[in-house]
């Protein structure tokens, strides 16, 4: 394909027999045995991700958590050292630029991973914002990185005698920067895009080969596989978890998309904060929602929603659920709709199909006890 | 060695018919269940339906995709697979077989259809 984007894991992809498609500028597989075969190998075993194509933004200075704290919703003051969270980052308006992962990497220092799609975007934006924060300074830092993701109940077994240190000691959405992997530096984190448990590993952009070809032959006897794009969004949607441009983009605010916990009224200020708790106090106009399709059909983004025959809202996200084997969806509805039970119509191909509002996450992974 | 069957014809748009006498069978080809990835979903025609040659009769969902269905023939839809409402996948392990879609009373056949030999060089091309 011309002019895309390749990360350092191309060759292997093609190795791998990966089905090359265009996302977003960057030429990476859709899949490699199957969609299916791959989503139910993370839940069951385990998966491994190459999501290099993330961007990195690193924000360090004595203004660096100031930024930070006014650039997202979350309270980043509450991270200690190697902790990381999850938040979105809105615009004056209280709709989102992006959401992204904010790591604590010093006093000072911050290590955020935003979407592929918006990096430029997103990098733009923050240096807009600092400029009210001489004392911080925003880098682009992606060229430099590439990002494993190992995913799914086999991840730790697989990964741990590969590293130097416990992973039992890193706790959910914590981080180990400088763990050695197979001999690389790292940052690994336990975190990830499926709702499964697993790891985050950042490495240096020229490691990433060594360390696929040495995760996949660690992890062979225990069912790791490649894992594509494709399987990568049926896992994320079966967990809830909201892609940018579908369940959130810049019309469309953190509250209506259902990630209120992660907007911290509290903190002092952050951008969009007035739009937001005016939102969280008089109620919104649209609120994502949880389907279940009723008669036969797959819900697809941006198909309309009706009731009693008038548009009401759309779908963001809808697929077949590989997990749940059950049409499912994603959409906007307004707030008297949300209520689980209620009908619902998609329209498909000019047709209204019923659909009934259900619970979310769709999935959600059996605790482990430990 | 092509995986085509060579007693059956092949549309531009990757459906295969199996003639036997005025009936006629339809479906996807390997070609076009490989394309498609995990088939989840095919939409048939009701049986009675009359069907133009390049008519779209029904749909075939994969996870990622969405894809039309266009008719080889023209002629009368006499049975469907019903199978493929709980099995969609069947299509994908034995588009030849099992993953049939219509049964077709045929009037006549679409005169653009290929052989196998033809369509093996135009899938072989990238099957556009």
């Amino acid at each position: 394909m011309e002019g895309l984007k390749r990360t350092a894991l191309y060759p292997l992809h093609l190795k791998y027999g990966g089905k090359m498609v265009d996302f977003g500028g960057w030429e990476l597989p859709v899949q490699f045995a199957g969609i299916i075969e791959e989503h139910r190998a993370v839940r069951t075993e385990a998966g491994l991700f190459d999501v290099s194509h993330m961007g990195e933004i690193t924000v360090e200075g004595p203004d660096a958590l100031a930024l930070v704290q006014q650039l997202v919703t979350n309270d980043a003051s509450k991270l200690s050292l190697n902790q990381v969270l999850y938040t979105p980052m809105c615009y004056e308006n209280g709709t989102v630029v992006d959401d992204l992962l904010v790591y604590r990497m010093g006093e000072d220092r911050f290590f955020l991973v935003v979407n592929a799609s918006n990096t430029d975007k997103d990098f733009a934006w923050m240096q807009q914002v600092a400029k009210s924060f001489p004392r911080a300074e925003v880098k682009n830092v992606s060229p430099e990185w590439s990002q494993l993701a190992l995913q799914g109940p086999e991840a730790e077994a697989i990964l741990q005698p590969l590293v130097d240190g416990n992973l039992s000691d890193i706790a959910y959405y914590w981080a180990k920067p400088g763990m050695v992997v197979d001999g690389v530096k790292c940052l690994v984190s336990r975190t990830g895009y499926t709702g499964e448990d697993g790891f985050e590993i950042y490495c240096p952009w020229d490691e990433a080969p060594h360390l696929w070809e040495t995760l996949l032959q660690a992890g062979a006897d225990r069912g790791l596989m490649p894992i594509g794009l494709g399987a990568r969004d049926t896992l994320r949607f079966e967990a809830r978890l909201p892609l940018y441009g579908h369940e959130i983009n810049d019309q469309t605010t953190p509250i209506e998309a259902g990630l209120g916990m992660f907007v911290k009224f509290d903190k002092p200020a952050f951008n969009g904060k007035d739009v937001l708790a005016r939102q969280k106090a008089e109620g919104v106009s649209k609120k994502l929602v949880g389907f279940e399709m009723v008669e036969r059909g797959i819900a697809r983004a941006e198909y309309p929603i009706q009731k009693g025959g008038r548009e009401v809202g759309h779908v963001t996200t809808g697929n077949y659920s590989p997990t749940l084997e059950k049409n499912l969806g994603l959409g906007f509805v307004p707030p008297e709709l949300t209520a689980v039970g209620t009908e619902l119509d998609i329209v498909i191909r000019g047709k209204a199909v019923r659909a009934t509002v259900v619970k979310t996450p769709f999935y959600k992974r059996a605790p482990v006890n430990k | 060695m092509s995986e085509n069957p060579r007693d059956l014809k092949y549309s531009k748009e990757h459906e295969w018919l199996r003639q036997e006498g005025n009936t006629g069978v339809v479906g996807i080809t390997l070609f076009a269940q490989d394309q498609l990835g995990d088939v989840v979903f095919v939409e048939l025609p009701e049986v009675g339906r009359v069907l133009k040659a390049g008519e779209q009769f029904g749909v075939v969902e994969s996870v990622k995709t969405v894809s039309d269905l266009y008719s080889p023939a023209n002629g009368k839809v006499v049975a469907v697979n019903e199978k493929l409402a709980d099995k969609p996948e069947v299509v994908n392990s034995d588009p030849y077989g099992e993953g049939w879609m219509v049964k077709l009373e045929i009037e006549s056949v679409d005169p653009s259809l290929m052989d196998a030999e033809a369509y093996d060089k135009h899938t072989a091309g990238g099957g556009h």
